[in-house]
């Protein structure tokens, strides 16, 4: 073939200017592929708040319960168990909770709580997403707290990881609110309720 | 002329099938020594029939989602005709491919198969096994028993470390907030249809690339060097019938295993089908004791050697990804371990003795002692791929390797 009269320029832009195009195209056409992964109406519609009645707890007991399918420990916490968690900071990987994606703003930074006896956590573990079981000692200078069977990560009984274990955030605190003295309502912020 | 050549005629004047039986069987000149290693190629392909087969057996029977999954595991075997023997032969074959490629890709590491000109051979042939991990895993979930369950969400959240996207990105995947129906029926659609052509098609380019240049073989000599006055190697026989006969008896011995298994150790002693997957999935409890498929153990105990969870993600991709480079790290003039000198066979022992022991330590439950070890067994797995293999050389003394092959 010769290629003599070929207007090169002109070939380079149509090469290019249809390449764009297509492009273009094959993007557009992989966003409902894309799109259609993320959770649909429905499950975004899933979750509503649940109320949990601590009257009932004692200091050490657990109540567990579930918010958007995931497990929800709420813990009646003794005075000692409280005034152990200021003394142990050195242990932990963050004690004063400066991830501020763990927890709400309104709880204390070292309780991790709104009031100091009962503390409310997610159970599930910050590494890879199991459920910690909560244990009377985790190790012998940290106390009470909990410990996930998958890897080995450890939690005091503020959620705060240890130091040394392959999670690396607290446990997550969920909304929560007293919609009483006694009774917490999961899943809406301190005062939206 | 015969019928069947009148045929065979019309069919090459219309596809090249005498030119394809020719060029990959018939006039394909593999080397005269294979040995016990050159079998798992082929059994690789048996199993992965097999998969196929009792897979789409099984998909008639199953029903994908979260309501529905669990009882028709059960049902399937209870109520199915034959229904237990499909299950146990597609579930001790997941094993079976994973024992059969391991051993395949061993046979890769001790002759120096993966070395130039086969670059490509290993490289189809790692991204067929990053495949078939996938497959795996999310054959796993089906079942969707306790263990399926917190199996999949342990590796789902790998990709929470994935800097400042991760959370999205794991929710993306699961299509939920939590693993759910939604998460099923997404893992049902790539295991049944879409991993299963894209693997398909990786063995296609694999075989390819390795006909393109040829088998290596056990003396690591190259046979197309030295041909003969047709151009035929010296050192090569013809496939078929020579290696078509000799793989008969590797499936053969391979079946007696097989089904040796399937019918008097099903579970594999809780290897192959772990305890907590016998009661459903439930989204508040983990297993006691969770642990992932033996096939998974090694990579899954470099993860939790490392105490920080990020680092501890980025080391186990770290030590799949750093096989892909393999052709590239080994620098030994040799290929063979037979001409290789001391201080790599006592490397590569170490090296498969460390494998091991990750694997049973990622079985066991995390104790301090264990996560040493681990810590020194995942050490010593990256040693040997850097900076060993590339600088060995320097060390140790190879034996000259022969003009032919040796019987
Ligand atoms: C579905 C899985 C696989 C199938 C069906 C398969 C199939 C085969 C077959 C039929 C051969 C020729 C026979 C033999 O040399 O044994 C072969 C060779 C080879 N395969 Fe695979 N393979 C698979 C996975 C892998 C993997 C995961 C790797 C490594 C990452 C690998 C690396 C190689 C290499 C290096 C050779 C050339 C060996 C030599 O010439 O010495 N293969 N494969
Ligand atoms: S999921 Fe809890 S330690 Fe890994």
């Amino acid at each position: 073939m010769s290629n003599d009269g070929v207007d090169n320029g002109r070939r380079r832009f149509l090469l290019w200017s249809t390449s764009a195009v297509g492009a273009v195209g094959a993007v557009g056409i992989a966003v409902p592929f894309v799109k259609s992964w993320s959770p649909s109406a429905r499950a975004q519609a899933a979750g509503a708040p649940v109320e949990v009645d601590v009257s009932k707890l004692k200091p050490g007991q657990a109540i567990k319960t579930e918010w958007r399918g995931k497990p929800i420990f709420v813990i009646r916490r003794s005075a000692a168990d409280v005034s152990n968690l200021e003394k142990i900071g050195s242990l932990l990987k963050d004690p004063e909770s400066s991830n501020p994606a763990q927890q709400p703003t309104y709880v204390d930074k070292v309780k991790r709580s709104i009031k100091d006896d009962v503390m409310v956590v997610v159970g599930i573990c910050t590494h890879l997403g199991c459920v910690p079981q909560q244990k009377e000692q985790v190790e012998p200078a940290i106390g009470g707290g909990f410990f996930c069977p998958c890897h080995g990560s450890k939690f005091d009984l503020a959620g705060r990881v240890l130091a040394g274990v392959p999670a690396s955030d607290n446990l997550e605190v969920p909304p929560y609110t007293y919609l009483s003295d006694s009774v917490i309502l999961i899943g809406v912020d301190k005062g939206a309720a | 002329m015969t019928r069947t050549q009148q045929l065979i005629g019309w069919i090459d004047d219309r596809f090249p099938l005498t030119k394809v039986w020719n060029e990959h069987l018939a006039e394909y000149y593999a080397p005269k020594n294979f040995n016990f290693w050159y079998f798992f190629g082929s059994l690789a392909l048996l199993v992965l029939v097999n998969q196929l087969l009792t897979g789409i057996w099984l998909t008639m029977h199953y029903n994908p989602s979260a309501e529905g999954a669990y009882e028709s595991v059960e049902y399937i075997m209870r109520d199915v005709p034959y229904g237990w023997l499909l299950r146990y032969m597609h579930s001790t074959g997941a094993s079976a491919f994973f024992i059969v490629v391991y051993l395949h890709m061993f046979r890769g590491m001790i002759y120096g198969s993966y070395r130039k000109p086969r670059e490509l051979v290993w490289l189809f042939g790692m991204v067929i096994f990053v495949l078939l991990m996938a497959e795996a895993f999310m054959g796993y979930l089906l079942p969707w028993g306790n263990m399926s369950y917190w199996g999949a969400q342990v590796i789902i959240n790998l990709f929470s470390a994935v800097p400042v996207y991760g959370d999205e990105l794991v929710t993306w995947i699961r299509g939920d907030f939590l693993i759910s129906g939604a998460t099923l029926n997404r893992f049902f659609a790539l295991h049944v249809v879409a991993l299963p052509i894209a693997l398909l098609l990786m063995v296609f380019l694999h075989i390819v690339a390795l006909h393109a240049v040829g088998s290596n073989n056990p003396d690591g000599v190259e046979i197309k060097k030295l041909k003969d006055d047709k151009g035929i190697p010296l050192d090569g026989i013809p496939f078929h019938p020579y290696y078509t006969v000799k793989d008969i008896v590797g499936v053969a011995g391979f079946l007696f295993f097989f089904c040796m298994i399937i019918f008097f150790f099903p579970d594999g002693g809780g290897f192959f089908l772990e305890p907590p997957n016998f009661t459903p999935a439930n989204n508040l409890k983990t297993p006691e004791h969770i642990a992932p498929v033996w096939y998974f153990t090694p990579f899954y105990s470099v993860l939790r050697a490392v105490p920080d969870k990020d680092l501890g993600v980025v080391a186990m991709g770290l030590s799949l990804v750093i096989l892909f480079f393999l052709p590239w790290l080994d620098r030994s003039p040799v290929k063979s371990i037979r001409y290789k000198g001391p201080i790599f066979k006592l490397a590569l022992a170490l090296f498969v003795i460390s494998f091991f022991i990750l694997g049973y330590l990622g079985m066991k439950a995390p104790t301090p002692g264990r996560t040493v070890m681990a810590q020194i067994t995942t050490a010593y797995y990256f040693f040997f791929f850097f900076p060993f293999l590339p600088f060995y050389h320097k060390f140790d003394k190879t034996k000259p390797v022969p003009e032919r092959v040796t019987d």
